[in-house]
């Protein structure tokens, strides 16, 4: 009978003398899933990649694979593979013995390792590149042998470590793609860890985000992104505009939050006195006329004060009374405004919904 | 145009010192021992030239015999040179960080501070009858009697050994640095035992290096004189002795020329013969040296 999970981290603390790295941290992989840990540099992430390996041991807690613990299990014995941030290929080995390498220490014959080695390498489209050397290939080929030189051993679970780190921005987006397709066909669970935010978005389908070696939250990129639990997810996934105020409770649900300047903001959250409000970009709707944002609650006139293009993920910068920094808006690349010069007058304004109130 | 002639020399007289000490220290005379070793001495001060101080080595088995324990004693004393160096070059290279590094490294060379001379006589009043290791073996009721334990091809093996070490560990050592900590990692992840990490990952990665303190050893080795003079005494045998007692003891410097000529070949061959074996190239293995 299958086990309900492929890998159970619980209540995982690790310590390097008295700083927690890693500070009591749980969570659970279902088979065939693809899980991000999403957090800054030193968060803790790496660590807690290398204690699922076995390069680390935790200072308490658990790590179960399909339900056997892996305490005291040494790496070479773990049915865990990692791809590693360097990608740590052989570069005495050939692509062929690199992918054939594993088969051989778990003493599978020469021949038929390389037979397995070359089908593997079939699969993610690098056939008739055995006998290559390993300097001989490009970024996106070496990547895809580190995750060959895995699968072929078939592993309960793959461990990627920021194996995109280190290739050039449109490669990268395009092993994204390859990626999350890779782990579609072989329906092998995924555990990646990155930074990148965008990285983990887009082929996650949960994300941990991680914070000074605790989770922050756990969940799907919609529910990160579009409902975060704390103001470090908040202003961790994606780009958001951030302010600093006092809150106190309003009708329904509805916290209005005072800005120093003396304006007052209305969105969703818990009230307390010192209070963050959070609010994306694209959720900030404009207008030349006013009326068309009249019934918003937060409503403000502005200046554009730049104008940052980058094709679909272009943004405006805009001067508003009352706050101290400009606001960041979607730049509208169709209807009325488009086109929309530095120095334009611009009505802005947005549901009390799109805000999200943490206290600070 | 007039800049030329000027920059030539100035390359010239740059590059002169090093013709100069090649030339003189190094090419001249070899060419002088080689010319040397074809004359043949005819009649009191007559020579001609001929191959009988070749010929000589061929028939007297006390020369060629000699000559193949020479070669066969340096290459058991890289074995084990290379077999104690490795395990010291992979924990200065891979375990000790900075301080102990260099600490490491210091005491490897600190026996390098004084001369091959006086280490060589260093051992022998640790070994010799009298001397301070027999003694503790005395007192400890593991010998009856003071044992003497110089004189044998154990102490000359000891002490060639000894004198190699440092230049074993030193390429060694910088080999292993540059094996990146992933690569390991990524062996031991993948399944491999310490065992299959080692002989496929490590020493692949450290051959040029093994194959460059393996040179210089057998080298230094082959050539020295001191060490096995005074650890092995009359037992000792050693080539270069029978040079030695050509061109001092019997004064037969075209002999001792030959003898000469014949263990730059023996040296040489069997270097290439390692690094055919090895498949490694020179240019590879001096980069690590």
């Amino acid at each position: 009978m299958a086990h309900p999970t492929d890998l159970d981290i619980v209540n995982v603390t690790k310590r390097f003398g008295s700083h927690a790295a890693v500070d009591d941290v749980s969570f659970s992989v279902a088979p065939g899933e693809f899980f991000s840990i999403l957090g800054p540099s030193g968060c803790g992430k790496t660590t807690l990649m290398r204690m699922i390996a076995g390069f680390e041991h935790p200072t308490s807690g658990d790590i179960r694979i399909r339900g056997k613990s892996m305490i005291g299990v040494p790496a070479n014995k773990r049915p865990v593979n990692m791809v590693f941030q360097s990608l740590a290929l052989f570069p005495m080995m050939s692509v062929g013995e690199n992918v054939a390498y594993g088969l051989s220490c778990r003493g599978v014959s020469r021949a038929e390792a390389e037979a397995r080695a070359n089908r593997m390498l079939e699969r993610v489209g690098l056939k008739g590149f055995g006998d290559r050397h390993v300097t001989a290939l490009s970024g996106g080929q070496r990547q895809r042998v580190a995750i060959a030189r895995c699968l072929v051993l078939e592993p309960t679970l793959v461990l990627l470590d920021e194996p995109l780190g280190a290739l050039d921005l449109k490669l990268r987006e395009h092993m994204k793609i390859e990626l999350k397709q890779l782990q579609a066909t072989f329906n092998t669970t995924f555990a990646y860890i990155t930074h990148d935010q965008s990285e983990a978005l887009v082929m996650s389908d949960r994300i941990a985000v991680m914070n000074q070696g605790r989770f922050e939250q756990v969940g799907s990129p919609r529910e990160l992104y579009h409902s975060p639990a704390t103001p470090f997810v908040a202003s961790f996934v994606g780009e958001t505009n951030r302010w600093q105020g006092e809150a106190a409770p309003a009708s329904n649900g509805v916290v209005a939050m005072r800005l120093p300047s003396g304006a007052v903001l209305h969105g969703q959250g818990r009230a307390g006195q010192a209070a963050s409000a959070f609010v994306r970009p694209e959720a900030v709707a404009l207008a030349q006329d006013p009326s068309v944002l009249a019934n918003l609650p937060n409503r403000f006139e502005g200046r554009v004060s730049a104008v940052l293009f980058d094709g679909a993920a272009s943004s405006l910068l805009i001067d508003t009374a009352g706050f101290a920094e400009p606001v960041r808006a979607v730049l509208p690349q169709a209807g009325p405004l488009a086109g929309i010069e530095v120095g334009a007058p611009v009505h802005l304004g947005w549901t009390a919904d799109a805000m999200k109130v943490f206290a600070a | 145009m007039s800049a030329k002639p000027a920059q030539r020399l100035t390359l010239f007289l740059l590059l002169a010192p090093a013709i100069l000490w090649l030339g003189l220290l190094i090419v001249l005379p070899h060419v002088e021992i080689l010319v040397l070793s074809f004359s043949e001495r005819v009649a009191p001060r007559v020579y001609a030239f001929g191959f009988g101080n070749y010929l000589e080595f061929f028939t007297e088995p006390l020369y060629w015999r000699t000559f193949a324990r020479t070669a066969a004693m340096s290459i058991l004393v890289t074995a084990i040179t290379l077999v104690l160096a490795f395990p010291i070059a992979l924990y200065i290279a891979r375990v000790a960080q900075g301080r102990l590094k260099a600490m490491l490294l210091l005491l490897c060379l600190l026996p390098f501070w004084v001369s091959e001379l006086v280490r060589t006589l260093g051992w022998m009043i640790l070994l010799r009858e009298s001397g301070v290791i027999p003694y503790l073996l005395q007192a400890a009721g593991l010998a009856g009697r003071p044992v003497e334990l110089l004189y044998n091809d154990g102490a000359v093996i000891l002490g060639l050994v000894y004198g190699g070490l440092l230049f074993m560990i030193v390429p060694l050592a910088n080999a292993l640095e540059s094996l990146e900590p992933a690569v390991v990692e990524a062996g031991f992840d993948l399944g491999g035992s310490r065992w299959t990490v080692l002989r496929r990952i490590v020493i692949p990665h450290a051959m040029p290096g093994i194959v460059a303190g393996c040179i210089i050893v057998f080298m230094l080795t082959v050539g020295n004189f001191a060490t096995p003079v005074l650890l092995g005494g009359k037992n000792g045998l050693w080539f270069t002795e029978q040079i030695y007692a050509q061109f001092i003891t019997r004064f037969n410097w075209p002999q001792g020329a030959a003898f000469g000529m014949l263990l730059l070949l023996l040296s040489s061959a069997i270097v290439w013969l390692g690094l055919r074996l090895t498949g490694q190239s020179l240019g590879t293995t001096l980069k690590q040296a």
